[in-house]
């Protein structure tokens, strides 16, 4: 680990982390149901227009820049072994193999933004044309997709907050 | 069988349970490599 750049991968990295799953949890906890009960009073047509665009827009931006700044603080661990942090942990090799879950499934959450997500969510926001039952289709996609994201999220963000401290004597010896 | 992802309870019990199935999975692995090293 090299202190002088730790910090600053380390800082970022949580910043976008809480842009990326903050968005993923309104979504989930919040504009599901909303856009459920302003659809059946036939008032959901703002939310799909102004809030849904926007909040996207920062969701996957924010998704790429966690990975990112993640990657980079992994590289900059030296692993037990004297190779690389980054190596060590997506080969989940001893005490890096924690970490290395977490960025597992932070790599999962970012395929799943970028390959199931967005596509989709492109569709029903009329970026790109579709038939009603593509867009059907894709409403069903995209929500079980960001469904799965909020469910890995949980050991997601477990490991990452007790794989790399001291924690972890306690926790997985 | 309904889907647990369906609901938001269902989506977080999962999340927990998965949180478990993990834990001992990484803790096998730590465990093992400090044998290794011993």
């Amino acid at each position: 680990m090299n202190p002088s750049t730790d910090w600053i991968f380390r800082w970022f990295h949580i910043l976008a982390g809480i842009m990326w799953i903050g968005l993923l949890y309104f979504f989930n906890f919040v504009n599901v149901e909303a856009v459920k009960q302003a659809a059946a009073a036939g008032e959901a047509g703002p939310i799909s227009k102004y809030v849904v665009p926007r909040a996207l827009l920062f969701f996957r931006w924010g998704a790429v820049v966690t990975w990112i700044f993640g990657a980079a603080l992994l590289g900059g661990y030296l692993a037990p072994n004297g190779g690389n942090g980054f190596v060590a942990a997506f080969t989940l090799q001893g005490a890096m193999a924690p970490i290395g879950i977490g960025a597992w499934l932070g790599t999962i959450m970012l395929l799943n933004v970028w390959g199931l997500i967005w596509p989709n969510q492109k569709k029903l926001l009329g970026f790109v044309p579709a038939t009603d039952a593509e867009k059907a289709k894709a409403r069903r996609i995209a929500f079980l997709a960001s469904r799965t994201n909020t469910m890995l999220s949980i050991p997601m963000i477990f490991f990452m907050a007790t794989g790399p401290t001291s924690m972890s004597q306690i926790i997985y010896h | 069988m309904k889907n647990p992802l369906d609901s938001l309870s269902g989506t977080v019990i999962c999340g927990f349970i998965l949180t478990l199935v993990l834990w001992y999975i990484a803790r096998l692995i730590v465990s093992h490599s400090l044998g290794a090293g011993a």
